[in-house]
């Protein structure tokens, strides 16, 4: 039994750790796609058909760079950089819930690496230890542009924090839990949760922008003032990494949406598959379902990349300490109004 | 018609420094607009020219490389007189004269001929005036669509006659044509 279960979860495991890669594999290739065709443009077409072994040829050539250390005092700090930050990049997807539950072999399968009950403190946990693989790489690389760039991550990625977490908190209210499992499993059919919170949505969305360092928040790497911020001493895979931790955590944060507020795996009808068809092609189904929504909002992401300029610093700190996080405690104040209203009523003798 | 409202472009717009609204100042109207215009770009034409694959459309007139014309027996028609050097603006084209030898009739028109014809590929500006300069009809801008190829070092730029008279079988060709019409 033991043994099994461990099987079980290593095989959820490499496939989840698998599919963040390549993702963020694919998600360069679409970056430059999107890009293109947004600017009237066709894009990598040369490598592969459509240019879709270009990722492969990029990552070779990151591979076969050469290593360039700065004079820094401290090259352990400079490789660990961006090891944090793939790490926790890639750690974050561990109590996404994929889908529902296969049956396979006689057992039921959950499409979750773990399903802790604490999985959105978890997830918010490990996406602030990722600012200090910036705040890390930056400092180390002994270089103003870098600290620059490293100062602006950590400003910003705390300052946007906040606000996420409190417009977190008007849904928890909501859903009266913080495991993401039953946060999926109660947006059944189409009773998602963004039609209840549009506003904790907006919030959340523009924040999850901040927190991935997307224009028009991307103040730590911006090309034309920092020359790429953080990342300007990196070479090679270390390089690699930060770039691929950045797509990783575009990944999570675009699932991490359609999860809160998109329902999830569930589909209109998914009720009807399970009782009709069969647990297993309702759940697949489910999980492309989940796949739509994120590629929907990866696109999104890329999507309003080359919409909106980038912000002022004055601007981006404006946004989200005098707007976004009053804006959020209004609505959490809004949301417990609603949900305690018939207690009001009756203390006020309605 | 008051001066106001005269607009060239028909694309007139008059700024105001008014006071924004409060959908306005939200940005978010404005935000999904320019997000409608950047999606109706993802659809648009895509104006790449694939160049290895296709190659963009010349005009009639168009000019490329140089060529050295020889007439329907294959004798080249240059006289070396110099008109297509003292007319290039780019100082371009070097030449050396020489006289016909009697046994060289059938490889030259005229008594005298360039025995070194040479054009800085990378002073020309395919202007043109040394064809129009010819008074013999020897050089000749082509409509080819090879362009100067590469090269490390300016020499190769130079190209002599070995690269610039017409081959011998177009040539003959040319006055196989000529005959059948």
């Amino acid at each position: 039994m033991e043994s099994t279960f461990i099987i079980e979860k290593s095989v959820v495991i490499v496939a989840v750790f698998a599919l963040t890669m390549l993702m963020a594999m694919y998600s360069t290739w679409a970056e430059r796609k999107v890009a293109a065709f947004l600017q009237d443009r066709v894009g990598p077409n040369r490598a592969g058909w459509g240019g879709l072994l270009q990722p492969l040829a990029d990552g070779l050539k990151l591979f076969s760079k050469e290593e360039f250390f700065p004079n820094t005092p401290n090259k352990f700090l400079f490789i660990v950089g961006p090891g944090i930050a793939m790490s926790t990049a890639l750690m974050t997807s561990a109590v996404i819930p994929w889908g529902d539950r296969l049956h396979l072999f006689g057992r039921e399968i959950y499409l979750q690496a773990t399903d802790i009950n604490i999985g959105l403190l978890y997830f918010f946990g490990v996406v602030s230890v990722g600012v200090y693989g910036i705040m890390i790489g930056g400092w180390a690389s002994n270089n103003k542009f870098s600290l620059m760039g490293a100062v602006r991550a950590a400003s910003q990625m705390v300052s946007y924090e906040i606000a996420m977490g409190l417009s977190m908190i008007a849904l928890l209210m909501m859903t009266g839990t913080l495991s993401l499992k039953e946060i999926a499993a109660q947006q059944a059919g189409l009773n998602w949760n963004v039609f209840y919170q549009p506003l904790s949505f907006l919030i959340f969305l523009i924040c999850a922008f901040a927190e991935t360092n997307r224009t028009p928040f991307d103040l730590p790497e911006c090309e034309s003032e920092l020359i790429g911020g953080y990342h300007t001493e990196y070479s090679s895979m270390k390089m690699g990494f930060y770039l691929f931790a950045e797509y990783a955590n575009m990944f999570i944060s675009a699932t991490l949406i359609s999860v809160l507020f998109f329902g999830g795996y569930n589909y209109p009808g998914m009720q009807w598959m399970v009782d009709n068809v069969g647990v297993n092609t309702a759940n697949i189904l489910g999980m492309l379902a989940l796949f739509v929504k994120l590629c929907f909002f990866i696109f999104f992401y890329m999507w309003v990349r080359w919409t909106i300029p980038r912000f002022r610093y004055d601007q981006l700190m404006n946004l989200g300490w005098k707007i976004l996080i009053p804006l959020s405690i209004i609505n959490i104040v809004v949301t417990g109004i609603v949900i305690l209203r018939a207690d009001i009523a009756a203390f006020l003798g309605f | 018609m008051s001066i106001e409202t005269i607009s060239l472009s028909g694309r007139k717009k008059v700024v105001s420094n008014k006071e924004m609204t409060f959908w306005e100042r939200l940005y978010l109207v404005a935000i999904v607009k320019g997000l409608w215009i950047t999606l109706q770009h993802l659809f648009k034409r895509k104006v790449t020219i694939h160049y290895p694959e296709q190659v963009r459309e010349r005009s009639v007139v168009y000019r490329g490389q140089h060529m050295l014309k020889r007439d329907e027996q294959g004798r080249e028609n240059c006289t070396a007189c110099g008109l297509c050097a003292l007319s290039c603006p780019a100082e371009a084209i070097t030449m050396k004269a020489e006289e016909r030898k009697p046994d060289e009739k059938h490889l030259y028109r005229e008594e005298k001929y360039a025995s070194i014809y040479e054009i800085n590929m990378l002073r020309c500006i395919f202007c043109g005036l040394c064809e129009e300069a010819c008074p013999k009809d020897a050089i000749y801008l082509t409509i080819s669509k090879e362009l100067v190829p590469s090269n490390y070092d300016r020499e190769d730029f130079i190209f002599g006659k070995d690269r610039l008279v017409m081959p011998l079988e177009m040539a003959m060709k040319n006055a196989q044509l000529k005959n059948a019409n």
